[in-house]
């Protein structure tokens, strides 16, 4: 740290030095102004270093102005509000913010980790490829957990987050995507034709670069123009002005995503309840592309030594902050524009020297140089870079003269500084014209690309369009505003504003320099640096094309070469310039790699907005879910239902209720909330027709009043639900489905409905949150029943097993079907939803006498599988005929077509050799296997085992006293009584028998009764 | 995000309020002559997609909105929608004609 004023005594036209601000950088307090930025506020302190960079752990400083900074990346704020990775060129400086840098331990000036520079001739691109790669074993806990740590940028925030968030949908006729010059002078001329305009830019203050331009528009100079015509924009009413908003994303149909930061700049609104960031998700008639210029980097030897800045970054430091860089600096250039960089450095009292790579230079800016006394070395570059203080500061430069493609250093000198501003050009800010594919086309004067050609209404104004004359980029804006309006609403009249005159020092054309020479034979031992972020050097580049990665996407990814977070903003065209000169190719042939959202990370509070918490997944009750709670239920979820699990009283376990509640049901009686089975009707002439086509058995000749069992396939042949089904009239039927399956089905119905036969004259109306429906299973069930009054014949004989009564319980209007998923004795009663939770109340108060006990969906699981009944989900996988589980007997041979018939004659899902039902007994009856265990057709001392079949569902089964299973196993009906084995993790060995899977009352006696 | 417009009730919305539903105008043979529906008819109709590089004929469910299904004409390059019509509709003559592959062949007789 040095002791250097780097704050100038007066300037910085965003700071206002009344109002001095306490800050902390890595715990240590330092001041600063209202208006700087962290970069600034810490540069203007003297500190120079910001971070380690990612691989080599090589010291960094800020390079960039806004966005596109790639080093100076900061975690900022503590605790639940910390946030890492922000750029400290765009965090807004506010009393008491606390900030750290990052992948550096111990310190930000001694890093162990920089040990990595010095062995960095073997961590050439592609390291990790061609390292990590044997034993396999290593990969988990050897190489990953070094890596790792080694790779670590920012933390995580530490516990739940404090703020709220906000998303936001907008439709509007013109979007005006950044607020320079060009996209102020778009906004005005559309808005003033009528059109609803929304003009969003990611910093804080309208302007963009114009307060580092040398122009003038109509007399003032072009900051004062812009801030006036940002005063008019934010008075119209038909314009909606936003700062502090990126727009991150472009994507079909002129789909736009805005990142709005509210109140991370100022905590008090943050503690008034501002929220934090919104999402806006707008909807644009037009857009205007006013996103400017990013400018490039050189690709000089240690061009990321903290010191190396951006010119237009050095020359914002001094304009905006007062800050200067340095007290003596090189500004490195192959263009007109840097000039204004050393007349600003020149003002601020800097000792200044241009080194020019052109061998001419003699544009008007360039004269300016000259006569303000200004030394320019043309012909020349930076051949090396000294440091002092292990890397930490810049001590002096080499200047080597240099005739363009030469690639190596024959004559150089010193040159003392402490900084360098460098200019490469300017990168036109393409990304978001490229998010939702727009062509682009390259540019021989700007040596960049441009945009060409897009599907969407999109168009590109000014610098974002390589349009750089500050005439024609007015020329150019107003134009497209007028434009836009016009598109967007064709019958407004336009207001045919004129753009205004302007007036600038004019630029010759810059001359492309994608690698400066170094000192060093072969340019050895020094590092031009491409990628900043992932510390990619030209080297790397260069290896990977005599790789074989000739491709650039091949050569990115092989690199990591604009795949940090900043997306290759600085680097993506000067790596292309590295390779054009490696391959011989021109920067067209090989090509671009693909820019893709967002433009800058943003947060993802503000995607997920509001719905956390309780709105993040609404959560579906029963009408007597409060009941379950009171009785202490644990649940859980079968969709967005929550279904009681077990009730489990004190002193009791899970393991022990559901085994009473199993028992209950067995020897007594239980009662179900089933209400979540879900329910559809069906009702019209052709409903009988319908279902014969949905379900595999038949529907047309079932008798009104009765319930049968029905399976569909999806035309694959594979089940994809069941369920019970009544017939009320002959037009109408009432469909069960399976609880999660209630919405998918109905859909289907109707996708069938209306696209295949749609002649059919059928409604299908869904109504399963219109009745609670309850199962009422055990032997004592029908006694329970008659304590409720019911007003019609419960008797056996006029209510046999699968069969359907419409009437009263008491007061109740009752729909009771008599079927059964436990084998027991069972009837499920539905009942208005809203009279629900009073006939619960009723049947638990009639049961008392006869030991009814609830019981809860795992009991209910237990029950159906000791019964061999199968789950939708649980037996079946998606690859499951109704063949596999052994219910060949519901296939209709009768009927001509149903969904899936047709692929179910396939020999190879109707033969036997597939996995099907079976149920299993473990040999050691207390050892219950796991779900998905699978079965191997031979044990062996270690992997790869042939593997024959998996459990699909596995219990302790408390009727039986001991374990049952379900399992689908290849050929397995053929194999009833064979034992198979099933090799569990860690070792152990399972074997159980294959059994029939009806444990219990196979001629279904229970069910008769 | 592509912008969709309802047919039938009008409703437009993102396509995250619709649900897409593929190829438009595939023949399900089962439904005309059960009994003779050959392995390549049958694997056509499964399986067999086109994903052509410009006009493109696709169903899609008013998912948020009144429920129904139905047709769109878009091309696949420019994301373009050039027509949305009912599911038991045809689209604009212009569109039947340029199109091509399978929904060629399905227009054929309804062009005559």
């Amino acid at each position: 740290m040095s002791n250097k004023p780097y704050r100038l005594a007066s300037g910085g036209r965003l700071i206002d030095r009344a109002k001095k601000l306490h800050f902390s950088f890595d715990g240590q307090p330092l001041t600063g102004f209202a208006g700087d930025t962290v970069a600034s506020a810490v540069m203007a302190n003297g500190q120079r270093v910001f971070g380690r960079s990612f691989k080599y752990h090589r010291p960094r400083g800020v390079v960039g102005l806004g966005s596109e900074e790639m080093n100076a990346l900061l975690g900022v704020g503590d605790g639940a509000r910390h946030e890492p990775n922000l750029r400290a060129t765009q965090v807004e400086l506010f009393e008491g913010l606390s900030a750290v840098s990052q992948n550096r331990w111990p310190s930000l000036n001694f890093d162990i980790g920089a040990i990595n520079n010095r062995f960095s001739r073997v961590l050439p691109s592609g390291f990790y490829y061609k390292t990590f790669m044997w034993p396999k074993s290593f990969w988990k806990h050897v190489y990953e957990p070094i890596i790792r740590r080694a790779a670590g940028l920012g933390k995580a925030p530490e516990g739940r987050d404090p703020d709220t968030y906000e998303n936001i949908h907008v439709h509007c006729d013109v979007l005006v995507i950044g607020a320079g010059v060009g996209g102020l002078a778009a906004a005005e001329a559309a808005a003033a034709s009528g059109a609803k305009v929304i003009i969003a830019d990611e910093n804080p203050r309208f302007g963009g670069l114009a307060d580092i331009g040398d122009g003038s528009i109509e007399g003032q100079t072009q900051i004062d123009w812009a801030m006036a015509k940002a005063q008019g924009l934010a008075a119209a009413a038909n314009v909606h002005v936003l700062t502090r908003t990126t727009v991150v994303g472009h994507w079909h149909h002129n789909h736009v995503m805005l990142f709005e930061r509210l109140a991370d700049h100022d905590p008090a609104l943050l503690a008034a309840g501002v929220p934090r960031h919104r999402l806006w998700k707008v909807r644009a008639t037009r857009i205007i592309l006013a996103s400017g210029a990013i400018e490039r980097p050189l690709a000089f030897a240690n061009n990321d030594r903290p010191g190396v800045m951006l010119a237009s970054a050095a020359r914002a430091m001094v304009e905006r902050y007062g800050v200067v860089p340095g007290a003596q600096g090189i500004v490195f250039t192959n263009n007109d524009d840097a000039y204004l960089t050393a007349l600003a450095l020149r003002k601020a009292g800097s000792v200044v020297r241009v080194v020019d790579s052109r061998s001419r230079a003699d544009g008007a800016l360039v004269a300016k140089a000259r006569a303000a006394g200004i030394d320019v070395d043309t012909g020349s570059v930076v051949s090396a870079v000294h440091t002092s203080f292990g890397g930490l500061s810049i001590s002096d430069v080499k200047v080597a003269a240099y005739r363009k493609g030469q690639g190596r250093v024959i004559k150089e000198r010193q040159v003392e500084c402490d900084f360098i501003a460098m200019s490469g050009g300017w990168n036109p800010a393409l990304h978001l014209w490229c998010h939702n594919g727009g062509k682009i086309k390259f540019d021989d004067t700007l040596q960049s690309f441009q945009p060409d050609r897009h599907d969407d209404p999109i168009a590109a104004v000014g610098a974002a369009n390589g349009t750089f004359g500050l005439q024609e980029i007015l020329n150019e804006a107003y134009g497209a505003g007028e434009a836009a309006a016009k598109a967007a609403l064709p019958k407004s009249k336009s207001a045919k504003l004129k753009a205004p005159k302007a007036e600038q020092s004019s630029q010759a054309p810059l001359e492309s320099l994608w690698f400066a020479p170094a000192t060093g034979k072969y340019n050895e031992g020094n590092k031009h640096f491409i990628d900043y972020q992932n510390d990619v050097t030209a080297a790397d580049l260069e290896l990977a094309q005599r790789e074989g990665y000739e491709s650039v996407e091949h050569t990115k990814r092989y690199t990591t070469f604009g795949m940090a977070t900043d997306q290759g903003k600085t680097s993506n065209l000067n790596g292309l310039g590295v390779l054009s000169e490696a391959t011989g190719k021109t920067i067209p042939e090989i090509g671009v790699t693909t820019f893709r959202p967002p433009y800058t990370p943003f947060s993802f509070g503000s995607i997920a907005g509001p719905l956390t918490k309780n709105l993040f997944l609404p959560i579906r009750r029963t009408a007597i879910f409060k009941w379950h709670v009171d009785q202490g239920a644990s649940f859980e979820p079968i969709g967005q239902w929550r279904r009681a699990y077990t009730y489990p009283r004190p002193g009791e376990d899970k393991h022990a209720s559901i085994n009473r509640e199993i028992l209950c049901v067995r020897n007594k009686v239980g009662l179900l909330d089933a209400s979540t089975l879900g329910k559809i009707e069906i009702k019209g002439p052709d409903a009988a027709e319908f279902l014969d086509r949905i379900y595999t058995n038949m529907f047309s000749t079932l008798k009104i009043g009765k319930c049968r069992y029905g399976l569909m396939m999806n035309e694959l042949g594979f089940l994809s639900d069941d369920g019970v089904t009544v017939r009320f009239a002959d037009d109408h039927f009432l469909m069960h489905t399976t609880s999660g399956g209630a919405d998918r089905i109905a859909a289907w119905l109707e996708e069938w409905l209306q696209t295949e036969w749609t002649h059919y004259k059928v409604f299908v109306t869904p109504v399963t949150e219109q009745w609670s429906q309850f199962a009422i299973a055990g032997p004592k069930a029908r006694d329970v029943l008659m304590k409720l009054e019911p007003s019609f014949d419960i008797s056996h004989e006029a209510l046999p097993h699968m069969s359907f009564i419409e009437g009263k319980l008491g007061p109740y209007p009752v729909r009771l079907f008599r079927i059964s998923f436990s084998g027991e004795l069972s009837y499920e009663v539905a009942t208005p939803a809203n009279l629900g939770r009073g006939l619960w109340n009723e049947i638990i108060a009639a049961g008392a006498e006869f030991g009814l006990e609830p019981y809860g969906t795992e009991a209910l699981h237990v029950l159906r599988a000791e019964k061999g009944y199968i789950v939708v989900g649980d037996e079946t996988d998606g690859t499951t005929t109704p063949i596999d589980v052994g219910l060949d007997g519901l296939v209709s041979k009768k009927k001509t077509d149903f969904i899936g018939k047709r692929s179910l004659e396939q020999p190879y899902l109707k033969g036997r050799d597939r996995k099907q039902l079976v149920g299993l007994l473990t040999e050691e009856p207390n050892e219950v296997l796991p779900d998905g265990a699978y079965a191997v057709r031979a044990v062996k001392d270690k992997p790869p085992m042939e593997m024959i079949g998996q459990v699909t569902s596995s219990y302790h089964s408390p009727t039986f006293g001991r374990s049952i299973a379900m399992a689908l196993i290849h050929n397995g009906r053929a194999r009833m009584g064979e034992t198979i084995s099933f090799p569990l993790p860690g070792g152990k060995v399972v074997k159980a028998k294959i059994v029939d899977p009806v444990f219990y009352d196979k001629e279904g006696g229970r069910l008769n009764v | 995000m592509l912008l969709i417009k309802c047919p039938v009730c009008g409703a437009e919305g993102d396509e995250t309020d619709f649900h897409a539903g593929g190829q438009a105008h595939v023949r399900r043979p089962a439904s005309h002559d059960p009994a003779t529906v050959s392995n390549e008819d049958q694997c056509s109709y499964l399986f067999i997609r086109h994903n052509p590089k410009g006009l493109h004929f696709e169903r899609w469910r008013c998912d948020r909105g009144c429920g129904k299904w139905f047709h769109a004409a878009r091309d696949t390059m420019t994301m373009e929608f050039k027509a949305f019509y009912g599911i038991s509709a045809l689209p604009p003559r212009a569109l039947m004609e340029q199109a091509k592959g399978p929904w060629a062949e399905y227009f054929k007789d309804k062009l005559a």
